[in-house]
């Protein structure tokens, strides 16, 4: 499986035509709280048995977690448990995953999503707040700490739910449900000082 | 205009503080902190409404939520008119608009009001024994007219201006009610550290404590002391304070609904201030501390406007500094009413007499009362009440009858005695419980992790409410996981009581003069004008159930849910049914506790949130070519794209052709993909799918079919092999969801020893068609690494390569029927990719097409969509498409389904073409099909239209059709009627254009 994966790897040297991601550089103040789109970045979706973990993580540079609702990260790279078996990994330094998962042999999927994701960036005091007008999850820090993540919904859209600190939330949703979560963010967060 | 009837010096509020409103569009002058019905009173004003039946001149009951009777418009604006506010807790502002509702010309000359002249006609049951014959009439008559005649108020016709939030919340402790108890056992919960929420429907917390003149905490006067407690809760971290928030709704596992008032309370609310928040609330534990409601007297008139509750006419008078009248009787069947006649005394209003049902009791209030010279009548009825507009009099008699006795008053306040509010508790499906020495219905049975404080559990007394709710508060903490840091929790700083008020029982029921055999206008339910004579005469109708009662004389079913007229409506059904109380049983409760706006229950989903939206990478170069969209799901696809002058028609003809003679562009990005991945990825295909996979060679595609376990046809698409461990799968664009589950579902649940996952990549692909005779010269020049001759890149092919420099899955296929490709990139390249192809295509004569034009084009090669030509009970052989199931499989999800013998029938319905005798005429999809079109009607319809077309390209129309044995009729003529006549069409093969399928490599 790794072969077929590595062809699709980002582009090499030669000009290619712009890259136009989804509400770039979109973002919206409030009392408390910005909400603004992030850059894009390499996602890969890794499903795999248990026993694959070991070198998963050491060709990812990460160790995969294995609790339910929560994120390992290391050098710009986080791994996001989603469920039993799944991870979504997150690479904001240009590195991409997918060619690291290539190189191993053991069991496992990896498939590219890096332009099927769109990030949100919420932070802010009232981050939370914001966050829970649509997400029925209980976000306080003992429930939700920093770097707990989840697959979750907001509002009448799926996310990915990130803590990535006391203060600030990384929304990830799907390319074109981005517009209906930034929007219902947006309108979330000018309520959220109340 | 003078507020007459403000009592200097009395009351909580700064009467220097002044606020002007209107009414009925005279203008008035209230105090700041007023709510409407205060601000009126204090103006001398009773009459605010009529009733919804009988049209009888309404005031206030109450000075709380249960008020049934002062209902008022609230208007701000044209487009913000909100109808069915209880002036009772509509918080008064400057410049506040309030309207009389239900009533006309005016509030004082009600024409309506002859409804209660012919109220003997409008008994119990009226509606449904009078508007039943003709049964043709319900419809167009009975009913509209029913209608407009009915409800209160006048909706707004215009969009909502305003703007609702929403918010989940988690906490350990949910504390409902802001009176003493929910206060005490809010500090006990908080002093643990626990998250609590304390919440209470009024502006400012202390609920009775607000009237209790009698209460002292902690050496203060109670509501001072409700006070500083919540602003001591308010500033510890752990705690949340709600005022202006009603717990409309108690559901399963401690999910309790809220409703915040944010800005009706405001002159004028700004724009970044919603109406009303929306708090969804999941708590570790709940404390219901929702108090008690005061019922009233059931008597003759007891509905005349200056009638009201007792402990009404003490808040408006302790609280607001409101007198509600000059000279003001009392009737009685409990204590409490003694308290509002001592405070009125005592603030200089006249009370012309205290009526009480009761023999001869005694106690601390009855000596006060009659110590401060208040004439006193013991064992004695009020059995009627005088005045029309206003009460004049009450006119008294010894309670076994005898000489009557009638008393100038311009008030009556009342008291039958209180009824725990179990609303939130019932709605928690807890079973309430009689308690016969007390005689009301209490908290049983709990379903849920909650506890009941105070008034609401049947606890009297404030020290033992405070007792009961501060230890009640410490244990929900407890329960909660709430860590006991101080070693005493529970134990430290519970409010000491210095004084209090005593609660004694009263009475369910007619009193005298309104009792069995009487014919008097006695209410039990105010708002639904339900009468003590109605009830009797339900049960005697044969409603034997309480259920039934409510639902034939609609006692309780108002928008105050009955709060009042509950209980008395039980005990004069139970009196009658000669059963006791417990037996007939209460009615059930359910939410909301008040009247919930929908706005607050749509919150953030209206507009463009009402639904996602969804959009491709292209969709901005669209919409700037001028493109029109249709919705597809929450999908918006480019339907067609017309240049100047051209409509629909127009534009979908030349798109048809130019495709076929030259090349078309189609963004195809939505349909669902899906990548299969894994050493079993094949084995696994084989099961999902009727198609043979394992023999199909990395760098080819295949079309599949996927079929429900009943062996109809589930979903299509083509699918292409990556690797051998890797399957890029394509579904229907409505289809992408569930086809996903649908699979997910078979691998977790069917088949989780094979070693496969799949993933979503709908949205990583945009997906640019390039179809026609000139696609290749199109995208050749664009790629790299991919040999697209014939040869190396045949038909139904898949390459990975770049195009534009960026990565591409290029697939060779055609939904055309024409040479065709479907481009692969990543989605944020999508637009440009699609810019650069569309430049070359400008070389080749390409147009832009939408889904119009590829529903065409599909049609006249004969390829299927389902959904639209299958509909749930077609087979693949139905549709002509048994060439796509695997011969040689023994299994596959439907492959028992498909051989049933309703499923190999020959009569089945099939899957063909049919052209019209008039080539011009194209039929309509859905359209029915018969043999003979002389037949009778109903007719035997043998099939129906599922697609049908005008097809330039054969300057004809074409339509595809289900048809009983369709194969087996090729060349017959069939018959189609029509309103507007009959049309013949001859049936035929599905493939109306290059039989052979030459073009795909032309």
């Amino acid at each position: 499986m790794a072969k077929a994966a590595a062809k699709t790897k980002a582009a090499g040297a030669s000009a290619s035509v712009e890259r136009r991601p989804a509400l770039a550089g979109r973002a919206v103040s409030a009392p408390g709280v910005k909400v603004e789109i992030l850059p894009p970045a390499e996602r890969i979706s890794l499903r795999a048995p248990e026993a694959s973990v070991p070198a998963l993580s050491k060709a990812l540079g990460v160790t995969l977690p294995a609790t339910p609702k929560s994120s390992a990260a290391k050098g710009g790279r986080t791994a996001l448990w989603l469920g039993p078996e799944e991870w979504l990994i997150i690479d904001e330094t240009g590195n991409d995953p997918l060619a690291d998962c290539a190189k191993i042999s053991a069991l496992h999927s990896a498939v590219g999503i890096s332009h099927r994701n769109v990030a949100i960036s919420v932070a802010g005091p009232a981050a939370a707040v914001t966050v829970n007008s649509g997400c029925p999850q209980d976000l306080s820090l003992e429930a939700f700490p920093v770097g707990a993540a989840s697959r979750t919904i907001l509002g009448k859209s799926e996310i990915v739910l990130l803590r990535t600190a006391a203060d600030a939330f990384r929304v990830e949703c799907w390319r074109s449900f981005s517009d209906y979560i930034f929007t219902l963010l947006s309108e979330a967060a000018s309520d959220a000082a109340n | 205009m003078n507020a007459s009837f403000r009592i200097s010096g009395a009351g909580r509020l700064n009467q220097a503080k002044t606020a002007s409103f209107s009414f009925d569009g005279k203008s008035y002058l209230g105090t700041e902190g007023d709510t409407l019905a205060s601000a009126l009173l204090a103006n001398g004003v009773h009459l605010v409404g009529r009733s919804f039946k009988y049209h009888r001149p309404r005031g206030f009951l109450s000075a709380g939520a249960e008020e049934p009777n002062a209902l008022v418009q609230i208007v701000r604006d044209d487009a913000r008119k909100t109808p069915n506010v209880r002036a009772t807790v509509q918080e008064l502002y400057d410049g506040l608009t309030a309207n009389s509702q239900n009533r006309w010309p005016s509030l004082a000359f009600d024409v309506g009001a002859v409804n209660d002249i012919a109220s003997p006609m409008f008994s119990a049951g009226f509606y449904y024994k009078t508007f039943m014959w003709p049964k043709s009439a319900w419809l167009n008559f009975y009913e509209p007219k029913i209608r407009s005649a009915a409800g209160l108020g006048v909706s707004p016709d215009r969009p909502d201006p305003d703007h609702y939030a929403a918010r989940y919340a988690h906490c350990d402790v949910l504390v409902l009610g802001g009176g003493a108890a929910g206060i005490a056992a809010a500090l006990a919960a908080a002093e643990t550290g626990v998250r609590v929420i304390l919440a209470d429907e009024q502006a400012e917390f202390g609920g009775s404590l607000r009237f209790e003149s009698g209460a002292k905490i902690e050496g203060e006067n109670g509501f001072d002391w409700a006070q500083a407690a919540i602003a001591k809760l308010k500033a510890l971290d752990n705690v949340r304070v709600l005022s202006r928030t009603t717990a409309f709704g108690y559901y399963a596992q401690n999910f309790v609904g809220l409703v915040e008032r944010v800005s009706d309370h405001l002159k004028s609310p700004g724009r970044e201030l919603a109406r009303e928040r929306l708090w969804q609330v999941r708590a570790k534990r709940v404390v219901l501390a929702t108090g008690a409601i005061e019922r009233h007297m059931v008597f003759a008139n007891n509905d005349r406007p200056g009638i009201m509750l007792a402990s009404a006419a003490r808040a408006y008078l302790n609280h607001y500094g409101v007198a509600v009248g000059r000279n003001v009787g009392i009737y009685t069947a409990n204590d409490s009413a003694y308290a509002a006649a001592i405070d009125l005394r005592k603030a200089g209003v006249n009370i012309a007499a205290i009526v009480d049902l009761r023999d001869n009791p005694s106690g601390p209030v009855i000596d006060e009362a009659r110590g401060l010279g208040i004439e006193i009548n013991f064992g004695r009825a009020v059995v009627s009440a005088g005045g029309k507009l206003r009460v004049s009099s009450m006119t008294v008699q010894p309670k076994n009858g005898g000489g009557e006795r009638t008393i100038a008053v311009d008030a009556i306040l009342m008291s039958a005695g209180w009824t725990p509010s179990v609303h939130l508790f019932s709605q928690s499906r807890g079973k309430v419980a009689f308690n016969e020495e007390t005689r009301r219905f209490v908290p049983g049975a709990y379903a849920q992790d909650c506890m009941s404080v105070g008034a609401c559990n049947g606890t009297d007394g404030l020290d033992a409410t405070i007792d009961e709710a501060y230890a009640a508060g410490a244990q929900a903490a407890r329960d909660a996981g709430g860590k006991d840091s101080s070693g005493k929790m529970g134990q430290g700083a519970r409010p000491k009581v210095d004084g209090s008020e005593s609660w004694s029982r009263g009475m369910l029921g007619a009193a005298p003069g309104a009792g069995p055999g009487t014919t008097v206008k006695a209410f039990v339910d105010f708002q639904n004008d339900v009468t003590a004579k109605d009830i009797r005469q339900a049960v005697h109708e044969g409603m034997h159930s309480i259920e039934h009662v409510k639902r034939f004389t609609t006692n309780g079913m108002a928008t105050d849910q009955g709060k009042t007229s509950n209980m008395h409506g039980l005990a004069i059904a139970a009196e009658t049914l000669g059963k006791p109380i417990p037996q007939v049983g209460l009615t059930t409760f359910r939410a909301p506790y008040t009247p919930v706006t929908f706005g607050s229950i749509v919150g953030h989903a209206r507009g463009a949130l009402f639904d996602p939206t969804r959009r491709t990478a292209t969709h901005g170069w669209a919409a700037a070519q001028g493109a029109v969209f249709e919705d597809v799901g929450q999908w918006k696809r480019a339907w067609y794209f017309p240049k100047a002058g051209e409509d629909m028609h127009a534009a979908v003809n030349r798109e048809c052709v130019t495709v076929r003679k030259a090349a078309g562009l189609f963004d195809a990005s939505t349909l669902g993909k899906i990548e299969v991945v894994g050493p079993d990825a094949a084995k696994f295909m084989e099961l999902l799918y009727t198609n043979p996979w394992e023999k199909l060679e990395p760098g080819r595609c295949r079309y599949g079919i996927m079929l429900r376990e009943d062996g109809f046809i589930y979903d299509d698409g083509v699918v292409g092999r990556l690797a051998p461990d890797r399957f890029h799968v394509t579904t229907t664009t409505g289809g992408a969801p569930r086809v996903m589950h649908h699979m997910e579902d078979y691998l977790q649940t069917e088949f989780p020893h094979l070693n496969v996952w799949l993933t979503s990549i709908t949205e990583q692909w945009a997906v640019i068609a390039v179809q026609g005779p000139s696609a290749r010269k199109i995208i050749e020049p664009l790629v790299e690494g991919i040999d697209m001759s014939d040869e190396a890149l045949p038909h139904m092919s898949v390459r990975e390569g770049k195009i534009c420099g960026v990565p591409t899955r290029l697939f060779r296929m055609s939904f055309t029927g024409e040479r065709g490709f479907e481009v692969n990139v990543p989605a944020d390249y999508g637009e440009a990719v699609w810019e650069a192809l569309w430049a070359e295509g400008q070389k080749h004569g390409a147009t832009a097409y939408g889904t119009e034009t590829m529903h065409v084009l599909r049609a006249e090669k004969g390829y299927i969509i389902v959904g639209q030509d299958t509909d749930g009970t077609v087979t693949p052989n139905d549709a002509g498409l048994d060439w796509a199931v695997g011969k040689k499989k023994t299994d596959f999800v439907g492959i028992r389904g498909m051989m049933r013998a309703d499923l190999v029938a020959k009569s089945r319905k099939q899957l063909v073409g049919l052209k019209t005798k008039d080539p011009k005429v194209v039929l309509e999809e859905g359209a029915q099909i018969v043999e003979d079109p002389k037949q009778s009607i109903p007719m035997k319809m043998i099939g129906h239209v599922t697609s049908s077309y005008w097809s330039e390209n054969c300057g004809r129309s074409i339509a595809l059709a289900l048809v009983a044995g369709g194969r087996d009729r090729m060349g017959q003529t069939l018959y189609v009627p029509m309103p507007n006549g009959t049309i013949e069409v001859e049936v035929t093969g599905m493939v109306f254009v290059d039989e052979k399928g030459e073009r795909l490599n032309g």
